[in-house]
């Protein structure tokens, strides 16, 4: 026998019936049932198997605190995990299945697990990992490891909204004592939150038996309106998972399964914690069958959902409230027998279902065992934030001590457990006056028997046993720390809310100290398991990054370009409708006879002005810039402090108080914040000013043999003579200001033309127009990065690694020779920076006919059968200008090993290769002004 | 999730915010010899306080950096000033 519907009673509509399945067979329920009311109002006992032992499980607790009941669920051809049973609301046409049994959880095969206990000790895996081998059982225990089965279909519109908050008093849990401090604090004007896990409010007021004259639902229905007349908001179905720095407290609140939960942050001045008490479980032997229920969880069934968990019960307590209890559950026709938890020789009868207790001599034939060793308090919250616990024996628990002035824990989760002294305490806290005494509580504390045979368990969901405890204790894992981690104990997903003090009892049993000598583990959120979406919520694709989006995309989208990512800029890679290979030699081609017609506007373009302009850029350049002449142009490195290359590019100077920085396009964010912070640091902020100019300006560079000529019938610079390679010259193109700087990242006489965004529309279908009478076309910045590589110009992150310095990369004059101090200076010049065997850049060129080089495969030196790596190849390319592959790599003292060949290996591949210079076309440079 | 009252801006969320160092460790003068320790300590050694910490902060919304003072036990924002400024 087990549990059994009743015809009245309850909060639930019995005229409103809800079909669903449980392991494929045809089940009914009502509406406001949690999966887990309705499968043991079906009769259902076996809810689940254990973790690791297969054993048979059947639900324990009523709501959060249930280990046991968790579930598969399928719902509108969607699968959800690990659902608990007891606090999912039941809904039409859920196929809900049982974990860890097959092919149900009544009949599961792997159930004989259990035999081979004595196999799986705790700590099993930290010795397998020792000795013999972990590889020998690491696909057994892979296989058997984890709860649910996650599914493979894709839930479209899963998403959380997150929501802000702000409310003067924030109320967590809706029971007496939450109800009537809210109320209290609605009353005297505040703006009060009150939050609470359930659909329906009133939490413990629904079981609380011997209170003459106490109708639930009645008392429930006045605060609630009492509480919204005076301004008070309610959330239901939200349960507060977290408090976190500066009193901000995080809500979810759940929506039904298959709907994201909403993520509300709240920021309370204060905060009012009742959130209630459950009851611990009598650690006895078996004490894990199905039909052994927490005594509060049996009468929350009774009296929720309508639903007698049991028809012969005993209850197994040491509390001194049992005796209520019994008669509730007595006038609901159920046969009870309460039977003290503190006697001896304790141990439950049956397999798949309870059927009786032994306790010493006498034996209690039971259908049900309603448990309890005394009332644990939710102190979560509170220690999450920061308050501190006091072990209180007559209790048997931690309550409340010293914490945070800005939070109060009132009623149960204080550990007041009588209800006039909780909602005392609840008016109290409201009007924050002192908090009122209250009368003794104590109960028998209870030991597990360490003498005991059989097994006893401490967490069911993880499958802890006193045994456990006790080998940890045998093999010095005695710091609650230690024991949580060798055994498992409370790091399931309901995180020890049942099992933690019964295994810091244990262990005080082992080692003959009290609970509070042995101490407790640390608390931390999620209070209950949580959908990862809440935390992603809007940081999700390109709501956490935006693409920077280019002012010629549409010019760039009429040409048919592929578009990639670089550096957070969407830029045309290649253009035209031909595969990528084919296209970008096509476009190298285009860039090496005629011209190259491209968008720069990504590159990242940071205004210096002030009178201390020319001062501060000396500073955050390598490279001396404090002798650049106006017009002029100077390629540099900006380093890191610890003198490592931070970034590369040109600087113009405009005059003496202006100067134009170039920087990579996927850095300029970096950059920015780095001369910010040297600027405000060491220099007067009010004589240099920096502005990134990025998003004001865009850039049409053309680049070949044919730049000259297509930029002169451009026309934006009158008079084309004496303008060099690296000077800076300013024109007109549409009427508007353009800027024309000769510098170049191809090797070919290059011109980057930039105007304002409004005209460059005009200015690049101009190029193309001028550029296609010369030959020249649209190239795309796959084509740049091989054209760039064929001069062995490097892209800074690439081509560099977090030890590359600018002499590495053979720029060694400014270390050598500037006198001023620079950012990175002094770094330049230690041990380390001397090192003969720092990896520095170079080209490698394979063999006639040989495939190019992998990226990442390495330099080795094979010395004594052994190979080391001396560096690794950063950039591989087939050169369609050389005809042949091109590569860069770092390698260790790489410029002394010029024209050597050298060995190359990747993935258990060999390949040869010879140490070359980084420039791989043109090394005398012509064709910069030709 | 802490607040942070920039000095410019007022209290912001944390996530305006980016460490940027302990505060009072100035730049040593780089044209002069520095040994390798001491330029070691200046690069890499922080007095990790326990309690009361400076810290410069930079508000990445204003760029502006200032000084921050926290206790880092406790998270309490003990105060904040313009880099610039000497506190009262």
């Amino acid at each position: 026998m087990s549990g059994v519907r009743r015809d009245k009673g309850g909060l639930i509509d019995r005229s409103k019936p809800i079909r669903f399945t449980f392991d494929g067979r045809a089940c009914q329920g009502f509406e406001a049932d949690t999966v887990a009311s309705a499968l043991l109002a079906a009769g259902v006992r076996i809810f689940a198997r254990s973790f690791k032992y297969h054993r048979p499980r059947g639900v324990w607790g009523a709501w959060s605190d249930d280990p046991n009941a968790v579930v598969d669920i399928a719902l509108d051809g969607i699968s959800f995990p690990n659902c608990q049973a007891t606090t999912t609301t039941l809904t039409e046409g859920m196929a809900v299945r049982s974990i860890n049994a097959w092919p149900s959880a009544q009949r599961d095969v792997k159930g004989v697990l259990d035999l081979a206990h004595r196999f799986l000790p705790a700590g099993f895996y930290y010795k397998m990992f020792m000795w013999p081998d972990w590889h020998l059982f690491e696909p057994m225990i892979r296989k058997m490891a984890g709860l649910g089965t996650l599914g493979q279909e894709v839930s479209d519109g899963f998403q959380s909204a997150v929501l802000h908050e702000h409310c003067e008093v924030l109320v967590i849990g809706a029971g007496p004592a939450g109800l009537t401090a809210a109320r209290e604090a609605a009353q005297t004007g505040k703006s009060v939150l009150l939050v609470d896990d359930q659909a329906e409010l009133g939490g413990s007021a629904y079981r609380i038996a011997g209170q003459a004259g106490w109708q639930a639902p009645d008392w429930v229905a006045e605060q609630l309106a009492a509480i919204r007349s005076h301004g008070g908001r309610i959330l239901n179905r939200t349960t507060a998972i977290g408090v976190y720095d500066h009193q901000m407290l995080s809500l979810v609140t759940e929506r039904g399964l298959g709907t994201a939960p909403v993520l509300r942050k709240v920021r309370a001045d204060q905060v009012i914690l009742a959130t209630g008490a459950i009851d611990r479980p009598v650690t006895f032997e078996n004490n894990d069958r199905p039909g052994i229920l927490s005594l509060e969880a049996g009468t929350e069934y009774l009296n929720r959902y309508g639903v007698r968990p049991g028809s012969r019960i005993a209850i197994l307590s040491n509390r001194p409230d049992a005796t209520p209890y019994a008669t509730q559950l007595s006038e609901a026709g159920a046969l009870v027998t309460v039977v003290d938890a503190a006697s001896a020789g304790l141990k439950a009868l049956g397999r798949a279902s309870v059927r009786g207790l032994i306790a010493g001599k006498d034996r209690f034939d039971c259908d049900t065992v309603l448990a309890s060793a005394g009332l644990t308090p939710l102190i979560h919250l509170w220690r999450h934030a920061g308050g501190k616990l006091a072990w209180d024996e007559g209790r048997q628990t931690f309550v409340p001590s010293e914490g945070p002035d800005w939070m109060r824990v009132i009623g149960g989760a204080s550990g007041t457990f009588a209800l006039d002294a909780a909602l005392d305490e609840a008016t109290a806290a409201a009007i924050k006056a002192p908090v009122p005494a209250r009368a003794p509580y104590a109960i028998a504390p209870l030991r597990p028997d360490l003498s005991s045979k059989g097994r006893q368990w401490i967490d069911f969901q993880h499958d802890v046993t006193v045994k456990d405890v006790a080998l940890a204790h045998r093999e010095n894992m005695v710091s609650v720390e230690h024991l949580k981690r060798y055994t498992t104990l409370g790091m399931a997903g309901d995180q020890g809310k049942t099992s933690n003090i019964a295994g810091l009892s244990a262990m005080a049993e082992l080692k003959g100290q009290s609970i509070p000598d042995v101490g407790t583990t640390t608390f931390r959120p999620p209070f209950v398991p949580v959908p990862l979406e809440a935390y992603r919520s809007t940081r999700r694709d390109r709501q956490m990054q935006p693409l920077k989006r280019l002012a010629l995309e549409p010019e760039h989208r009429a040409l048919d370009a592929a578009f990639g990512e670089y550096g957070g800029w969407l830029r045309p890679a290649w253009y035209g409708t031909d595969t990528e290979q084919v296209a970008v030699r096509r476009e190298c081609q285009t860039a090496r006879e005629a011209a190259a017609i491209m968008d720069g506007s990504a590159l990242g373009t940071i205004e210096v002005v002030g009178p201390d302009a020319r001062a501060f850029v000396n500073f955050v350049y390598y490279n001396t810039m404090s002798t650049l002449k106006p017009g002029k142009i100077r390629y540099g490195f900006m380093l890191a402090e610890s003198g490592l290359v931070f970034d590369d590019g040109v600087m113009a100077c405009v005059d003496d108080t202006r100067f134009i920085i170039s920087c990579s396009s996927s850095h300029a964010d970096a950059v920015m914040a780095h001369l910010e912070n040297w600027r405000q640091d060491s220099f007067d902020p009010s004589r240099v000013h920096i502005h990134d100019t990025t998003a004001n300006w865009s850039t049409v560079t053309i680049a070949g043999p044919k730049a000259q000529t297509i930029l002169k019938a451009l026309g934006v610079l009158e008079d084309m003579a004496d303008f060099p390679h690296m000077s800076l010259r300013f024109g007109t193109f549409a009427g508007e200001e353009a800027r024309v700087a000769r510098v170049s990242f191809t090797g070919d006489t290059s011109y980057e033309v930039s105007v304002r965004n409004t005209v460059v529309a005009r200015l690049w279908r101009k190029a193309l127009e001028v550029g296609a009478q010369h030959g020249g076309g649209p190239v795309g910045a796959e084509a740049l990065t091989v054209l760039r590589a064929e001069k062995g110009y490097i892209l800074v992150g690439k081509d560099t690694d977090g030890e590359t310095m600018p002499h590495d990369l053979g720029f060694a004059a400014p270390r050598a020779r500037k006198s001023a101090a620079f950012v990175g200076d002094r770094s330049l010049h230690t041990a380390k920076a001397n090192e003969e065997t720092r990896k520095q850049l170079v080209g490698l060129s394979v063999p006639d006919g040989a495939p190019k080089l992998p990226i990442g495969a390495h330099v080795v030196a094979e010395e004594g059968g052994t190979r080391r790596s001396l560096g690794y190849v950063t950039t591989s390319h087939d050169s369609p200008t050389l005809n042949r592959p091109i590569a860069l790599a770092l390698v260790e003292a790489g410029q002394q090993a010029m024209g050597n060949p050298v060995k190359i290996w990747h993935l258990g591949q060999s390949h040869t290769a010879t140490i070359a210079p980084a420039c791989a076309f043109d090394p005398e440079g012509v064709r910069i002004d030709a | 999730m802490q607040q942070f009252p920039c000095p410019f801006c007022g209290l912001r969320d944390e996530r305006e915010f980016h460490f940027a160092g302990e505060a009072g460790k100035p730049r040593p003068d780089t044209t002069q010899p520095i040994s390798d320790a001491d330029w070691a300590k200046y690069l890499f050694y922080c007095a990790n306080a326990k309690g009361a910490s400076h810290e410069v902060w930079v508000h990445t919304t204003c760029q502006e950096y200032f000084v921050m003072t926290r206790d880092t036990v406790t998270m309490a924002v003990l105060g904040t000033h313009a880099l610039h400024e000497v506190p009262a």
